[in-house]
């Protein structure tokens, strides 16, 4: 009968069988409510874009390798780097982990049995689907040129490119983000198992707690700038146009807004995660977890405070200049903290070298280094000389790749044993993991220098004296394209005849590891209490050593 | 779409929650998040009048004059109207009195039709008195048409979501008459939020565009 | 072209900034070197199966560190704030009698007029060590002008007026390109920035081809647009005397008083109907479309130099 103080009812008619044994056909997948499938939808919608994402760069800086160009002509170089942008931003990165992990995980780490509106969770996914279908309209009838900026009077009058598609595209898979984060929320409030208090919560938990917030209030105001931009565009109404004594710097206001919290949105996940990862792989307690929470929460507060240090030579007021560069010194302080905490976290630990941990600590180093090139852009002084240089665009590819995408990978190796059931060969995960971190560096190294002396970003054409920087940097790309293609190879073969992974092959405390790999359609067979924090590893005892893959 | 335990449980419960009251508390949740995300999307549109305006005082002055207020007066009183007979669907809803429940629910209905009709009407009277922006606007000076761009735009955005709203509250009247969904407050609690919501939306919009310019 | 063109410090700010970055680049090494070898350190010491020692951290130890280095971290992000700011204020109040030229930014070239009407395309020559304000406006979408070796960039807007003002230091020919994507040929818009010295930009001058100077063509130009049939003593319409008007304060129909700089006169011809002054009708017609940017720049050298204080700068941008 119904048990009023479970989360649940109960489940005694679950076999053995787990989510991915209910239902073989592609409907029970497409019009699947299990947070569990869907996971793996977006999980698949948003390789299939990564890629696309990398082979519009890939062009990009193969086109780069000489000063006069190879083999493209600028509005073809313009409309690349667009595309490369408008698919990284909002088609890989905002949903990355968020919908991948998030989804998958967060019922399991708070002992629920889904989310609290599955149906809305499918919705998300198939606003993911519409937007896409837009882009890749976009990318057929020839690309948008705007930069993933959308700034006008350029984007409104003078582009002849497709700029309303790309922006109803964008427009539309901002829904997907906030109907993720209403879940989200509402999950963590109501769904969490008898004894789950907020401060035995995992930090990815956390992590995506607050990062629905920014979701929630930071993607509405990109939304109606879009829908400006496009009413501006389509029925001529003067609405940023000067003309009319409209203002273009409105639209930046309103665009950056959004823009910079979302550079939280892309972050935020990606933290949680590594705290996830450190403490499994130095089987250790998260050190400082209370500032590692409120750290969370200053960074997407104080998130929504900096978006004018996207606009220091615009020509907003000097006196809003020096409100916003405080402001984005304060918040670095948080971030700073957390890397500290990471630091303390393996301290005394018992540290394993698996792919997972080697992921965490690329981030660790190249989170590290993208924050403090944070700081000489927070100094007015230097953004002066430095904004729209290639120095910009190395210090947001250091947190967005470096950062978030390196701990997204993190994630998928340590939670693919319990996604898949299977393990994968965990050298060449490891091989990878390495060869992403110098390819990453050989990229975007030789960018920071070349910003710093005055090579400008979203340039086709460039000054001769930068060219063996950018020969550089397009080698590192090709590295990096390499490394992005292993793990597309080892995994699925790990799908095919990876070793079963058992339980809990890392021998984690994390809830999700105490039930089976992969879970039943239900996520529990018996129902959780939790009595204990999260993280108590015992770092006194003689660790485990972890199961691994070997078979290729 | 019941939980697991065949038929033991409350109808109209939804996995996967385990009671109700709870579920009805979580939508109610649910429902405040997203006008959150709203407040903040009209927040957009309120920015750039509050900006605009405190540039061209005189100009919005002028425009604002041009209004029908007489539209304007009738559409809020349609809407507040709306908005009591929504509330009683809920609380019918709750009391489980299937006929008043439906009853105000097509009533609310009605009332946004209504509301969508006389707006209809005044777009073809601003429409006549040429304040469609283009070529033929007419007035001056040209910041006038600031003004009449957020109007359109504000009310069009307000108008569309006024029409998902009276598309879900027919959605819901039909599939609790046919039975497919149990008569219940969760439901009706999640779609008269959102109601109140559009019509709160109006009472900003009304003084904004109506007021100023008198 | 050398990399010289782009990263000599060619002024005394561009000195500052060059100290400011490598103060940077010194603590992002510290601590980025900190960091790499504590995990290094970590990695060795307490790999699994290692012999280190693993009890318990005590309580306090945690407390008091954390507290500790989020306090230190404050401080130091805060003198970095501190030092770049007062880079920055510095460089904030434009110089007195400066020397104006107009920059005209269009897809995808630049137009600069010197005020004594010698005009260049995508070459901008100014004197050294002595201070030089850009009055710069675009005639389509957002530019922006870079110019790398006085570390300097400023987006240029259309139908508005931004600023950027320097004194240069090193005479030589320097980088000077577009840092705001505008389009197609965005990567070519690129020109040079000539500093000579400033007896050689006398010369200079005098031997361009001879051209009115701004402030004549503007008075050419307020007489054949017809601004003089009504801004003048005696017409029958009741106008505003705009001798004297630049740089002083006007009352305003709605009770606001402004000071009249470019922005305010550049506004009035374009947008007559947005700052009413106070005693007069908003009967003025708008000149938007009538008269071009280069016009604009003409007809205001003109309205200055129809004040006595031609040489105050506009209190505010």
């Amino acid at each position: 009968m119904t048990d009023m103080t479970l989360p649940f009812a109960p489940v005694e008619e679950l076999g053995t069988e787990s989510y991915l044994d209910e239902g073989h056909t592609v409907m029970s997948w497409l019009g699947t409510t299990d947070h569990k499938r869907i996971a793996i939808l977006y999980a698949l919608s948003i390789t299939v874009f990564f890629f696309i994402g990398g082979v519009a760069i890939a062009l990009v800086r193969l086109e780069l390798v000489s000063p006069q160009g190879l083999f493209l002509t600028s509005d073809e170089y313009n409309r690349l780097f667009t595309m490369h942008g408008i698919i990284m931003v909002w088609f890989f990165l905002v949903p990355s982990i968020p919908a991948t992990m998030g989804n998958f995980m967060l019922p399991l780490m708070i002992g629920a049995e889904d989310v609290a509106f599955p149906r809305l969770n499918l919705i998300s996914w198939y606003l993911y689907v519409i937007g896409a279908a837009f882009t890749v309209y976009v990318l057929i009838a020839g690309g948008v040129d705007t930069g993933w900026t959308f700034y006008p009077p350029f984007s409104s009058n003078y582009s002849h490119s497709n700029v309303v598609a790309a922006a109803a595209g964008v427009f539309v898979v901002g829904f997907s983000s906030i109907a993720t984060g209403v879940n989200f929320l509402t999950t963590i409030h109501m769904l969490r198992a008898p004894g789950m208090t907020w401060f035995r919560l995992p930090l990815f938990v956390w992590s995506m707690y607050t990062v629905s917030i920014v979701m929630v209030l930071a993607t509405p105001v990109l939304a109606m700038s879009l829908l400006l931009l496009t009413a501006e565009r389509v029925f001529g109404l003067p609405i940023f146009d000067a003309s009319a004594g409209g203002d273009p710097i409105l639209f930046q206001h309103l665009f950056w807004f959004y823009s910079h919290p979302a550079v939280y949105i892309m972050i935020l996940p990606a933290m949680g995660v590594v705290s996830e990862v450190l403490a499994c792989f130095s089987r250790k307690h998260v050190f400082g977890y209370a500032f590692m929470v409120y750290a969370m929460f200053t960074i997407a507060v104080i998130g929504f405070m900096v978006w004018g240090h996207h606009m220091f030579v615009a020509g907003q007021s000097p006196f809003a200049n020096l409100v916003f560069s405080f402001l984005s010194f304060i918040v670095a302080v948080p971030s700073a903290i957390k890397v500290f905490n990471w630091l303390g976290t393996m301290y005394r630990g018992h540290i394993g070298f698996e792919a997972p941990m080697i992921y965490a600590l690329g981030f660790l180093g190249l989170f590290t280094i993208g924050g403090l090139t944070g700081l000489f852009l927070a100094s007015v002084p230097i953004d002066i000389a430095t904004t729209d240089s290639y120095f910009v665009v190395a210090h947001f590819h250091t947190i967005m790749v470096g950062g978030t995408v390196s701990a997204y990978m993190a994630g998928i190796h340590y939670w693919w044993p319990k996604v898949t059931g299977r393990l994968y060969n965990e050298f060449w995960a490891q091989f990878a993991a390495i060869t992403m971190f110098l390819g990453f560096n050989v990229t975007f190294l030789p960018q920071f220098i070349m910003g710093w002396e005055g090579m400008p970003r979203r340039y086709h054409i460039y000054p001769e004296v930068f060219q063996a920087y950018h020969v550089i940097s397009s080698f590192g790309a090709l590295i990096l394209a390499v490394a992005y293609l292993m793990p597309l190879i080892y995994l699925s073969l790990s799908l095919i005849n990876g070793e079963r992974a058992g339980d809990n092959p890392w021998h984690a405390r994390g809830l999700e590891w105490q039930t089976s790999s992969p879970p039943p359609k239900k996520n529990f067979r018996t129902p959780p209490r939790i009595d204990r924090d999260p993280y108590d590893y015992d770092v006194r005892e003689e660790p485990p050593e972890p199961k691994i893959g070997k078979a290729l | 779409m019941t939980n697991g335990a065949a038929g033991t449980l409350e109808a109209g419960l939804q996995e996967p929650w385990p009671t109700r009251a709870l579920q009805r508390e979580g939508v109610g949740v649910g429902m405040w998040i997203f006008l959150a995300s709203e407040v903040l999307f009209f927040s957009g549109l309120l920015i750039t009048y509050a900006v605009y305006r405190s540039l061209y005082a005189e100009a919005f002055r002028v425009a604002a004059a041009r209004t029908d207020i007489v539209y304007g007066a009738i559409n809020t009183m349609i809407l507040l109207t709306s908005s009591l007979t929504m509330t009683v669907a809920l609380r019918a809803a709750t009391a489980q009195l299937r006929q008043l429940a439906i009853g105000c629910l097509i009533a609310t209905a009605a009332l946004g039709l209504a509301f969508l009709a006389v707006k209809g009407l005044e777009y073809y009277g601003d429409y006549t008195k040429g304040l469609i922006l283009g070529a033929h606007f007419a007035l001056a000076p040209p910041e006038t048409q600031l003004f009449w761009m957020l109007y359109w735009v504000m009310t069009g955005v307000h108008a569309i979501h006024l029409t998902a709203g009276i598309l879900i509250v027919l959605t819901i009247a039909i599939l609790f008459e046919r039975r497919i969904v149990p008569l219940q407050a969760s439901t009706t609690e999640g779609v008269a939020i959102y109601w109140h919501f559009v019509d709160c939306v109006w009472l900003v919009l009304f003084p904004l565009l109506y007021l100023v310019g008198r | 072209m050398s990399l010289d063109q782009f990263t000599t410090a060619a002024s005394d700010y561009a000195h500052s900034i060059d100290r400011l970055f490598w103060l940077l680049v010194i603590v992002s090494g510290l601590i980025v070197g900190l960091v790499s070898v504590i995990i290094v350190v970590f990695l060795a010491k307490y790999r699994r199966g290692s012999k280190a020692k693993r009890s318990e951290m005590p309580e306090w130890l945690s407390g008091e560190v954390e507290i500790g280095w989020t306090a230190a971290t404050l401080f130091l992000f805060l003198f970095i704030f501190w030092w770049a700011s007062t880079r920055e204020l510095i460089a904030l109040t434009p110089p007195p009698g400066a020397l104006e030229i107009h920059v005209v930014a269009k897809q995808w070239m630049w137009r600069i007029q010197h005020p004594s009407g010698v005009r260049e395309i995508d070459e901008l020559h100014v004197p050294s060590d002595t201070p030089v304000r850009l009055a710069m406006t675009s005639e389509d979408v957002i530019h922006d002008l870079y110019l790398p070796a006085l570390r300097l960039k400023q987006d240029i807007l259309p139908d508005r007026y931004t600023y950027l003002w320097f004194t240069a230091t090193k005479t030589g020919t320097f980088h000077l390109t577009c840092a705001e994507y505008c389009g197609t040929d965005h990567s070519v818009m690129a020109g040079k920035l000539v500093i000579v010295a400033p007896q050689d930009y006398a010369r200079w001058t005098a031997a361009q081809p001879q051209g009115d100077d701004l402030a004549h063509q503007g008075e050419a130009l307020f007489r054949s647009l017809g601004c003089s049939g009504c801004h003048t003593p005696g017409s029958s319409v009741h106008a505003p005397d705009l001798h004297g008007v630049y740089g002083h304060l006007v009352q305003l129909a709605d009770g606001r008083t402004v000071v009249a700089n470019e922005a305010y006169l550049r506004d009035s011809i374009l947008l007559p109907n947005k700052d009413i002054v106070a005693g007069y009708s908003p009967i003025m017609p708008s000149f938007s479309g009538v008269a071009t940017a280069g016009q604009l720049v003409e007809l205001l050298a003109y309205l200055k130099s129809l004040s006595s204080d031609a040489s105050r700068d506009g209190a505010q941008q």
